[in-house]
């Protein structure tokens, strides 16, 4: 078994770490104070290709693979976990599909922008009841003549605000349930659709999370994005990949804060010598480089099966609850080991502790991974 | 036009140099990451935006040194060179500046470029003479630590800006010339993915001696020994009420260390 990056791999990952910290990372804190979109970072990182990494290049993207997307992603997260957010929703949840189930018209539309950079993207499943049990669709898109008219709520859509293109999740046969769920692209400006809420949040806070509604939004049918009724299955699909990317942006998370605590364990004196030659200081540091290292290496594993084409729903599921798990103990510690400073902003871990926590939330909770992982167990 | 760019691989900035244990004469370079010089990225950044700015040209990037020097290489390819040449073999093992300059300067001749670039000195030896020496072996005009830079529409003279105390010093140089960069010439790219994944499809030439009809000989340099620089002794922190501790700090400043 090889657990070596390859050079192009390698390069990309290093281009990301000398990006993010020499133009993400002194930023990080104040975006995330004032809950801002870091609009000219984002642009660059489209045009340094990050934004659609896994695309060919013919439809705009890097052409690059999934485990140098989860090599840039780890960096970008160690720096700013909103950034990664970002990066990983425009990836994984819309680039992704939109390629894998889109046709050369609705890739040449819908894609290129996109995975060039150009405008971002956004992934419409979750409702207000319809989070963890996301067939429970209430959206509903009513075929006339050659358009659908949607009517309904999106909740919690991350790059929502910002995003030039959504893909939305709608039923298109009630009667169906989860059977009869489309997938379609709508455009920003289209009649009918507006954001009516962004979110105010405990972290990841420089991403908009938005409330988007549909009132009898038409939309052509050239935007519906594989076939009637093929929506859920698109969406779990997508969503096996997206988890891939949450993994990298808890692993980044945790390495971020991990960092702090060692540069803290050895500057920091207590009872007259750095706190990390305490015992439990030294027991946590360990704690954290190995839980930090496994998680790495099971998001690595789970790319690599995708990029060899092999089934990797129970991998990324691992990789998503395990990462998520130690980002947010990892985090935890971290704010320990500064004792009093930790829970002060100046300090930067307490960001990471709040960022962490919704790495255990979003794209399925940890009990939904357990639920993902249980049913691969038994099969 | 053609723009050649000589560019050195040495250890990253982070690096904590050791001597080696085996070779009084080397550093020990187990666990180094290497990087482009960072004068070097700007002189290949130069290079790139005189060609974009033209709207055609070739840039080629070239390097002395062993094996790990593609990796060098390769990063410039990804920044957007358009192909490489690495000089590598155990011949040039121990070259000193001047036979880096001879043998830059034969590969060069066969390239015949308009403009060579490069960094003002290299981070790890901080010798800053193959650029002169190359411009000198060449017979070339050269202008060192380059702020500025305009090359003519017919790509006949450089107009370069030196920076000198207080005032930037501008010169009309003929073309072909040798430039190297100081920092401030310009702020070099990130290579982007595309040009990440692009780099593997260009070509790094590797070239001998005997290609460039040269029998590399003793160097005229040669390092007899490194030594580590004596640790520095512990600072020291003057107590007491403030107007004595002044008091002592300026006596010290003045007696002691004689700084004033
Ligand atoms: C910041 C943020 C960004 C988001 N971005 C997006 C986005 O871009 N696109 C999108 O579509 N959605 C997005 N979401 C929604 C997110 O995916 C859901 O919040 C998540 O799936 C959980 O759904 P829920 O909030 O409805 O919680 P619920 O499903 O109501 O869950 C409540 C609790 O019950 C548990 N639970 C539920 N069902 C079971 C079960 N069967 N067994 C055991 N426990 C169970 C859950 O684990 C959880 O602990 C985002 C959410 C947030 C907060
Ligand atoms: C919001 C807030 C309110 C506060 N209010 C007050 C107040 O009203 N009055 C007041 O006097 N103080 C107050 N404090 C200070 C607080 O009590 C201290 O921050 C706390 O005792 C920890 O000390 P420290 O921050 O210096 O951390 P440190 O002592 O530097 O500890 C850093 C880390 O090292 C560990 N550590 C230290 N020594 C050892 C050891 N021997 N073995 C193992 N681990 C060790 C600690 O557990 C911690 O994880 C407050 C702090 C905060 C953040």
């Amino acid at each position: 078994m090889r657990i070596e990056l390859t050079d192009e791999q390698a390069m990309i990952r290093d281009m990301a770490r000398e990006f993010a910290q020499e133009h993400i990372a002194p930023i990080a804190a104040e975006i995330d104070r004032d809950a801002r979109f870091p609009h000219e970072t984002v642009k660059r990182m489209g045009e340094l290709g990050l934004l659609g990494i896994m695309v060919p290049e013919a439809w705009g993207g890097s052409g690059a693979d999934t485990v140098s997307y989860v090599v840039a992603l780890e960096e970008i997260a160690r720096a700013c976990a909103s950034h990664a957010v970002i990066m990983s929703v425009n990836n994984s949840l819309y680039c992704d599909p939109v390629w894998k189930y889109g046709t050369d018209e609705q890739r040449a539309r819908f894609l290129k922008p996109v995975a060039g950079g150009h405008a971002l993207g956004c992934f419409a499943l979750t409702e207000p009841e319809a989070g963890s049990d996301a067939r429970n669709q209430h959206t509903v898109a009513v075929r006339d003549g050659d358009d659908y008219v949607i009517t309904g709520r999106k909740l919690f859509i991350s790059t929502g605000r910002e995003a030039s293109y959504a893909l939305v999740f709608a039923q298109t046969d009630p009667a169906r349930a989860h059977r009869g769920i489309s997938a379609f692209v709508v455009e920003k400006n289209t009649p009918g659709f507006s954001v009516s809420k962004t979110e105010d949040k405990l972290g990841i806070r420089a991403s908009d999370t938005a409330e988007l509604v549909f009132d009898a939004c038409r939309v052509p049918a050239a935007n519906r994005i594989g076939d009637e009724g093929k929506g859920f299955h698109i969406a779990l699909a997508t969503l096996d990949g997206g988890r891939i990317g949450i993994a990298a942006q808890a692993v980044g998370i945790a390495v971020g804060a991990y960092e702090r605590s060692v540069r803290y364990a050895r500057e920091r004196k207590a009872f007259g010598v750095p706190i990390g030659e305490h015992q439990m200081i030294g027991w946590m540091l360990a704690d954290m480089a190995t839980a930090i290292d496994g998680a790495r290496l099971i998001t690595l594993k789970a790319a690599t099966l995708k990029d060899a084409g092999r089934p990797y729903t129970k991998e990324a599921s691992m990789a998503k609850l395990f990462a998520a798990e130690t980002a947010m103990k990892v985090a935890t510690d971290a704010v320990q080991v500064h004792g009093g400073f930790g829970f002060i902003r100046e300090a930067e871990v307490e960001r990471h502790f709040r960022d962490a926590k919704i790495t255990q939330i979003y794209e399925g909770t940890s009990q939904i991974q357990k639920l993902v992982i249980a049913r691969e167990v038994l099969k | 036009m053609k723009i050649v760019v000589a560019v050195k691989q040495v250890p990253d900035t982070a690096t904590q140099v050791k001597i080696s244990g085996a070779d009084p004469k080397a550093i020990d370079t187990a666990g180094i990451t290497w990087i482009v010089s960072p004068y070097d990225e700007f002189a290949i950044e130069e290079a790139l935006r005189i060609k974009e700015k033209r709207g055609q040209g070739e840039v080629v990037a070239v390097s002395l040194g062993p094996d790990r020097v593609k990796e060098a290489l390769r990063s410039a390819l990804a920044m957007g060179c358009d192909r490489a040449i690495h000089l590598n073999d155990p011949a040039w093992a121990n070259a000193d500046t001047l036979a880096t300059a001879q043998a830059l300067a034969a590969v060069i001749k066969q390239e015949q470029p308009a403009l060579v670039l490069c960094g003002r000195q290299a981070i790890d030896d901080d010798m800053g003479a193959v650029g002169a020496q190359l411009a000198e072996v060449l017979d070339w005009p050269c202008a060192s630590w380059i702020m500025d830079e305009a090359v003519d529409a017919d790509a006949k003279t450089v107009r370069v800006g030196r920076q000198v105390e207080g005032g930037l010093e501008v010169f009309d140089i003929p073309l072909p010339a040798v430039l190297s960069a100081q920092k401030g010439l310009n702020e070099p790219r990130y290579p982007t993915l595309k040009g990440i994944m692009g780099a593997k499809k260009k070509e790094i030439k590797d070239v001998k001696p005997g290609d460039l009809g040269l029998t590399p000989g003793a160097p005229q340099l040669m390092v007899k020994k490194l030594e580590a620089l004596p640790a520095r002794p512990p600072g020291r922190i003057i107590q007491g009420e403030v107007k004595d501790a002044v008091k002592e700090l300026v006596r010290a400043l003045r007696e002691d260390a004689k700084a004033i």
